[in-house]
């Protein structure tokens, strides 16, 4: 336990910690993503994936304390490497054009805040079903409540443009656990990013999908 | 050709510092950046006004004293070159340059475009050695090394420790200095008695010198005059974990 809270004291321990909780946060992306896609099957069958994550209360709500755990641990460790990092400078430079920056990587410090409340916004809207966000929110209605939530025309922009945002962090991030575990190697290190994109796109595809489809028309109320 | 230069002027670590601008009349193309800066102090000097003062030595790229920053990036905006290295012909007449100095807590202000930078050599200190035979010269090829594990290692033994890394960071880190540094002597045979305590003593070192945080933005590795790669971090990330987490306390003394 010495050895983990000495590693946890450095940056490079932060970063791995955020990288760790980042893989499981990126394995239940794909999992929920899974889980949207089944909106295009049978009107019954995502309120049947809906019961049956429901049918044991226990296992449900371990999952949801790993992942308020994960998510804890990720924004904490970040907000530490964060706050190193602003010190570390304390004369700023009167022109910085830092060669080589990307678009996300640049964004992580404000695209992580952003999903942050996007999370929080999500979980009332969809999960909790406020009255005050949603306009005819159903327990375990899954298929209906969807549908009606993104048929707000605002309410879907907003969930594209969280869920783009997303992907920029996910991108950001996806490649850069590669680094910070130290996975590398010259066979498949040129291949980090890509894979990366790839993964990014298909998850924000499959996400973004789902709106996209209510304000198209492709999806429909079912009566009931 | 005509230049503007607005450079970074500053007594010492006490003085607030301010920006001067100098104007720059007949500068030759053939001139190095530093030779541009020397024909400045002379006319500083003719004027009776104070030079200004910037790190250098070799002027052949290799030894890493000089450094500064030109319109917001380390070195310039030529790729792996250091400011000794950098011609005049690849700027244009009538261009407007802000020179600055490194800018890092680590690195404390010295005076104008001179920084400290004897972190680096506290960090070295700290780990960056192997453990030899002294007295007469061991035979040549007396261990072997793979050719390419061989060229690894040199590739990283090329950084020249000028501090360039941490000027272009934007959170003001040094990992690529101390990667380099780490992964340079864990591929060769030599380094790894050592292996384990240098990745923790380095790091550690590093650490308190108050440099920032990897957030991976990688400029580090498009200004270093060597062309050091990000790889080295990600060995240096790995040699530390193995380090911190696995590495037995009989192997890795005290933790």
């Amino acid at each position: 336990m010495d050895k983990a809270i000495g590693f946890y004291e450095s940056t490079l321990g932060k970063k791995v910690v955020m990288a760790v909780t980042g893989i499981i946060l990126f394995l239940y992306l794909v999992g929920h993503m899974l889980g949207n896609l089944q909106i295009f099957l049978d009107p019954a069958q995502i309120d049947k994936y809906a019961h049956m994550l429901h049918a044991s209360a226990a296992f449900l709500w371990s999952v949801r304390l790993v992942l308020l755990f994960c998510l804890g641990v990720h924004i904490y460790a970040a907000f530490q490497v964060w706050w190193r990092s602003r010190t570390a400078r304390p004369v700023k430079y009167k022109v910085f054009n830092p060669p080589d920056v990307d678009y996300a990587a640049k964004t992580m410090v404000w695209s992580g805040p952003i999903i942050a409340a996007f999370i929080t916004y999500h979980l009332l809207h969809l999960t909790v079903g406020l009255d005050s966000l949603h306009p005819n929110y159903e327990h375990l209605g899954a298929y209906n409540n969807v549908i009606a939530g993104f048929q707000q025309t605002p309410v879907a922009i907003a969930y594209i443009v969280a869920l783009l945002l997303l992907a920029f962090h996910l991108y950001h991030g996806l490649w850069s656990l590669f680094q910070t575990m130290g996975w590398d190697h010259p066979k498949f290190g040129p291949w980090r990013r890509p894979l990366a994109v790839l993964l990014t796109v298909v998850i924000a595809a499959g996400f973004i999908s789902v709106p996209v489809a209510v304000m198209t028309g492709v999806l429909q109320l079912v009566g009931g | 050709m005509k230049l503007t230069l607005e450079i970074w002027r500053q007594k010492d670590a006490n003085d607030k510092g301010h920006f001067e601008t100098y104007e720059l009349d007949n500068v030759s193309t053939h001139m190095s950046f530093l030779e541009m800066l020397d024909v400045l102090n002379e006319d500083l000097i003719e004027k009776g006004e104070e030079p200004v003062a910037f790190d250098h030595d070799c002027r052949e790229a290799i030894c890493g004293t000089c450094g500064f920053v030109i319109n917001g990036v380390a070195h310039g905006h030529m790729k792996r070159n250091t400011v000794c290295q950098l011609h005049m012909r690849n700027f244009k007449d009538g261009d407007h340059l802000v020179l600055e100095p490194w800018r890092a807590k680590a690195f404390p202000m010295v005076r104008d475009l001179i920084v400290d930078r004897s972190a680096f050599e506290r960090i070295q200190r700290a780990g960056g050695y192997i453990s030899a035979r002294t007295g007469s010269a061991p035979d040549a090829n007396s261990i072997l090394i793979p050719k390419d594990q061989a060229e690894a290692a040199m590739d990283f033994a090329e950084c020249i420790g000028c501090g360039a890394c941490v000027a272009s960071c934007p959170n003001g880190a040094a990992m690529l200095f101390v990667g380099a540094r780490i992964a340079h002597l864990a591929f060769l045979p030599q380094g790894q008695p050592e292996r384990a305590e240098r990745a923790k003593a380095m790091v550690a070192a590093m650490e308190q010198e108050g440099f920032g945080a990897c957030t991976n933005y990688t400029s580090c590795e498009a200004t270093c005059p060597k062309g050091i790669s990000i790889v080295g971090i990600a060995k240096m990330n790995k040699d530390y974990f193995n380090a911190k987490l696995f590495s037995g306390g009989n192997l890795g003394g005290k933790d």
